[in-house]
C-alpha cells in the first residue's frame, strides 16, 4: 500500500506545537543569555584568579566539551537530587544549557581577547581611560566583535540542542512533537513539520544575531569580516 | 527490585562502549564519504551544483540531530525498509556528520590560494588533476585539525540514539540506573567513558592545530 501524506491531523494540533515553539524560544533565549554571561565572566577572569581556581575552571571547560549534553542533563536532573538539590525539569534544562554553552563561549571569547594586542591596552591607558573603560571599550567589545560569527554558530547549536531537553520531559518543540505523534499516529508528518519549524527558527536566529551584531559592533563590522571567527 | 551498582552493571555499561564506537565510526566513514562529495559539489564550477550543496549544508546544520534521527527512523520504515534501530541511527548520524564535514572541507579547499589552481592549470593539468595533485593535498593538511575536532562532536552525538533504544553507553546507563537508582554514580561513569574517548581526540586536534600554525609562519 503506498503511503499517503496526511498533514491534517498534525495541523489540528497546531496549538501544542505553538506551545512547544514558545518553550524552545524561552529555553534558548534564557540559556543563551546566561551562557554568554558565564562565558564573558570566565574569559575575563583569566589571569585574575589564583592558579588552582584557574585549573578548576579549565577542568570544567574540558569536561563539558568532551561529554555529551544529554549526560550533562542527566547528571543535573537525576544526579543532583541525590546530593539534596532537587530541580524541576525546566530548571535543570536551563542550568545545563547555561553550563554547556558557558564552557564553549568561554573558549570562543578567550580566543577573541587573546587577539587584542597588549599595546591596545597601553594605548587606552595613555588616553586616561580607567581600567574598567579600557576593559570594556578596548578589550571586551572588540573581542566580542571579532568572535561574533563563532558565537552565532554556537548559539544556533545551543538552540538546536534544546531539543534534547525533551529527554527529561520538557515539553519544548521536540517534546510537543512526541505529544502530537502519539495523539495522531502520523509520525513522519509530525517530524517533517517540526523539522521545518526548527529550520525556520535557526534561520531566524541567525538573522537576528547578524542584525544584533551589526547594532552592537557598528565599527567592528569591517574588521570582523576580515579577521573572521573560528569557522 | 533495587540492586547496588556492582561489577556486572559496570561491565554492562563499559561493554556498551562498542556500540558507541561503532556508531561514531560508521557515521564518520559514511558521513565522510557523503560530506566529501558535497564539499566537491560546493566548490564546483556549476552554479546549480554549488547551490544544491549549499542548500544541503544549510539544511543539515539548521535542524537538530534528534529530528534527523526521527525522520530516518520513521521515514525508512515508511519507505518499506524494515531496518533495525541501529541502522536508522547510523544513517541519521551519517547525514548529520556529512553536513558539517562538507562545510569544514569546503572551507579547507577554498582556503588553498587560488593561484595554486592557476599555476597548475598553466602546466596543462585538467581540473580533476589540479584538484587531485595540487589542491587536495594542501586542503587535507588544513582540514585535519578541525576534522578531528568534529569527530569529538560525532562521538558525543551518538548519545541521542539512546531514544530509539540502541543500547550504546547512554542507554546502558539509563537501563542500569533504572534498576540501581544511583544516577550520580551511573551517569558519572558514563560521562567518564565519553571523556576517555573524547579528551585525547580534543588534545590531538589542538596539537595538530598548533603544528599547522608553526608551519604556516615559516
Amino acid at each position: 500500500m503506498p503511503f499517503a501524506f496526511e498533514f491534517g491531523p498534525v495541523i489540528a494540533h497546531a496549538d501544542t506545537i505553538a506551545d512547544g515553539v514558545w518553550l524552545t524560544l524561552t529555553l534558548s533565549a534564557v540559556g543563551i543569555l546566561l551562557g554568554l554571561g558565564l562565558g564573558v565572566l570566565l574569559a575575563m577572569s583569566r589571569g585574575l584568579v589564583p592558579r588552582p581556581v584557574q585549573w578548576l575552571l579549565d577542568a570544567y571547560i574540558e569536561v563539558i566539551r568532551n561529554t555529551p549534553f544529554l549526560i550533562q542533563l542527566f547528571i543535573i536532573f537525576f544526579g543532583l537530587p541525590v546530593l539534596g538539590l532537587r530541580l524541576d525539569a525546566m530548571q535543570a534544562a536551563v542550568l545545563t544549557i547555561m553550563f554547556n554553552l558557558g564552557a564553549y563561549a568561554t573558549e570562543i571569547i578567550r580566543a577573541g581577547i587573546d587577539s587584542i594586542h597588549p599595546s591596545q591596552i597601553e594605548a587606552g591607558a595613555s588616553l586616561a581611560m580607567t581600567r574598567l573603560q579600557v576593559f570594556r571599550h578596548v578589550v571586551l567589545m572588540p573581542a566580542l566583535a571579532r568572535v561574533w560569527p563563532s558565537l552565532t554558530s554556537q548559539f544556533v547549536l545551543t538552540m538546536l540542542g534544546t531539543s534534547i531537553c525533551s529527554f527529561i520531559s520538557v515539553q519544548e518543540l521536540s517534546g510537543s512533537a512526541a505529544q502530537v505523534e502519539s495523539d495522531t499516529f502520523r509520525s513522519f508528518e509530525t517530524y517533517i513539520t517540526v523539522t521545518v519549524i526548527y529550520l525556520l527558527l535557526s534561520l531566524a536566529l541567525r538573522l537576528a544575531l547578524l542584525l544584533l551584531g551589526e547594532a552592537l559592533f557598528p565599527r567592528g563590522s569591517g574588521l570582523r569580516r576580515l579577521v573572521g571567527g573560528r569557522r | 527490585m533495587i540492586r547496588g551498582l556492582g561489577a556486572d552493571q559496570i561491565l554492562f555499561i563499559v561493554g556498551a562502549l562498542r556500540w558507541t564506537v561503532t556508531l561514531a565510526a560508521l557515521s564518520l566513514v559514511i558521513g565522510g564519504v557523503a560530506g566529501f562529495t558535497v564539499a566537491i559539489a560546493r566548490v564546483s564550477l556549476l552554479r546549480g551544483l554549488r547551490w544544491l550543496a549549499a542548500g544541503y549544508i544549510g539544511l543539515i546544520q539548521g535542524v537538530p540531530a534528534l529530528m534527523l534521527l526521527f525522520l530516518a527512523y520513521y521515514g525508512l520504515s515508511l519507505a518499506g525498509l524494515e531496518l533495525p534501530p541501529l541502522a536508522a541511527a547510523a544513517i541519521s548520524l551519517a547525514f548529520y556528520v556529512s553536513g558539517y564535514l562538507a562545510d569544514i572541507w569546503r572551507g579547507a579547499i577554498q582556503s588553498v590560494p587560488w593561484q595554486q589552481w592557476e599555476a597548475s592549470g598553466s602546466l596543462g593539468l585538467t581540473r580533476a588533476q589540479q584538484f587531485r595533485y595540487v589542491v587536495l593535498p594542501q586542503a587535507v593538511r588544513i582540514a585535519t585539525p578541525p576534522t578531528v575536532g568534529f569527530a569529538v562532536q560525532a562521538v558525543k552525538n551518538t548519545s541521542i540514539v539512546s531514544i530509539v533504544n540502541v543500547v550504546e553507553v547512554s542507554r546502558a546507563g539509563q537501563l542500569v540506573n533504572n534498576t540501581t537508582y544511583e544516577p550520580f554514580r551511573v551517569y558519572g561513569l558514563v560521562a567518564l567513558l565519553y571523556f576517555a574517548i573524547c579528551w585525547p581526540m580534543s588534545l590531538l586536534a589542538s596539537r595538530l592545530e598548533r603544528r599547522l600554525d608553526v608551519r604556516r609562519q615559516r
